[in-house]
């Protein structure tokens, strides 16, 4: 379970970037790939290994509306799936 | 009918040839001979269209990938056109010069496949002399270049009892991620199917360790488990659906929408050097056949999860119920499901039959 002191990071071998022929940004990772949603993509552009869960928290409560609780609890439930799928370190 | 999507994964088997001789490989009976392969330039143009038309990983198989001199040449390329690159490789051929060949061109991946833990077992297994010890060296080199590593082994009742100890050799090995994989019964695995498929009492021991160590090792190691469908109750989503996620290319340049599928009768594969992979993908009959819910059978048709099984496998219909438009008959619906319960009781009365070992005829 991810803490609001994590500093998450992309695992050895993960990509983040964007498709064009899709227009969408997509996550490659060994042997697996996923398709972010909106939230998740707006999560991951701000993982670069030195950020810590709260520093991302606090930028997304900055630009969108919605209470900063429930901001956290997205963060941290998208990013500790993609840990448990190996694609994400805390 | 909609547009297909785009393909997510392009699955390039460079060669057939390969040094080992695994009685459980998938690949097909009578394999592509060496001269029949694509040229350094045909695989090129192939990677090419292939992000052109939004295919975002290409998976380097075989046979043995590193068996061909121009690998990578072709992974450079690859990887110039913007896709993630994967080599899926027995590791006997990664020497040093051959790991630092794979690092200048750029390579995103490497899955090691090992055949047990036990040396002499995975020699014998694999027909390889010393090749087990190779492997370990391969997984040294792969760990100290900086690379992720899967260790992959593919698993049957000649070594299902060593479960608990692959899962240790990969952590010791540095791995990210493995794969334990039941053998999958296409080519070399099903001709030995008596041989390898494990009893339901073999199965829930492996699935148990497996499932132990997940939770042991989550959030550090990821462990992708394949469970063998003739235990099943239900069929897997063969390619994740027939012409839906991956185009597979033969050594000789064959585009099948799975790796097995040129045991299907009545079927002409296009060929990449007759047609773009954009045609292939869209137009052509070998890629539409079974694409989509259209072709069902009604056990199909009126099933719920129809579009997530997508029918099961169209090659393991054609090799147990004799007709690839029927349901797969490892699914519990299918009418034919008593062929898998027989084949799972003649392979449990087989004990210590010899196995065929894979060789190009």
């Amino acid at each position: 379970m991810g803490a609001v002191s994590d500093v998450p990071a992309f695992r050895r071998g993960v990509k983040f970037r964007f498709d064009s022929v899709r227009d969408s940004w997509v996550l490659l990772a060994p042997e697996k790939l996923f398709m972010p949603d909106d939230i998740a993509v707006e999560i991951l552009k701000l993982v670069d290994g030195e950020r810590a869960i709260k520093a991302i928290v606090d930028d997304l409560a900055t630009r969108f509306d919605a209470p900063r609780g429930e901001i956290e609890a997205d963060v941290i439930a998208t990013l500790d799936d993609l840990s448990a799928r190996g694609a994400i370190q805390l | 009918m909609t547009m297909p999507a785009p393909p997510m994964g392009l699955i390039a088997e460079l060669t057939h040839r390969c040094p080992l001789q695994c009685a459980y490989c998938s690949n097909p009976l009578r394999m592509d001979a060496p001269k029949s392969e694509l040229s350094t330039d045909d695989w090129k143009h192939v990677l090419d269209q292939a992000a052109r038309i939004g295919i975002l990983q290409v998976h380097f198989s075989g046979g043995e990938p590193m068996a061909r001199r121009d690998l990578p040449e072709l992974i450079a390329h690859a990887a110039g056109a913007g896709l993630y690159t994967n080599v899926i490789t027995s590791g006997v051929l990664l020497s040093d010069a051959a790991m630092d060949g794979l690092m200048a061109a750029g390579v995103d991946h490497v899955q090691l496949s090992f055949q047990d833990v036990d040396p002499q077992k995975a020699d014998h297994d694999g027909g390889y002399r010393g090749g087990h010890a190779r492997k370990l060296e391969a997984a040294r080199r792969i760990r100290d270049s900086g690379l992720p590593l899967t260790a992959n082994f593919v698993i049957h009742k000649r070594n299902i009892a060593r479960v608990a100890a692959m899962i240790a050799l990969g952590e010791a090995l540095g791995a990210e991620r493995m794969e334990i994989a039941h053998t999958q019964y296409y080519g070399w695995a099903l001709l030995n199917r008596d041989a390898l498929l494990p009893s339901r009492e073999q199965l829930d021991f492996a699935t148990a360790v497996v499932e132990a160590a997940r939770a042991r090792l989550k959030g550090r190691i990821a462990i992708d488990y394949v469970v063998p469908d003739y235990h099943a109750a239900r069929p897997k989503a063969c390619m994740g659906g027939w012409g839906n996620r991956f185009i597979n290319i033969s050594p000789s340049g064959k585009a099948l929408p799975c790796h097995a599928a040129e045991t299907l009768p009545g079927f002409t594969f296009p060929s990449v050097k007759e047609a773009s992979l954009a045609e292939i993908w869209l137009g052509s009959d070998a890629f539409n056949r079974f694409r989509g819910t259209g072709w069902m059978p009604e056990t199909c048709r009126s099933c719920d999860r129809r579009e997530i099984d997508w029918g099961g496998c169209r090659c393991q219909a054609l090799a147990l119920a004799g007709d690839a438009a029927q349901t797969d008959p490892a699914c519990h619906r299918a009418p034919d499901h008593h062929r898998i319960e027989e084949a799972v009781a003649k392979a449990a009365a087989s004990e210590a039959l010899e196995l065929v070992p894979r060789r190009m005829q």
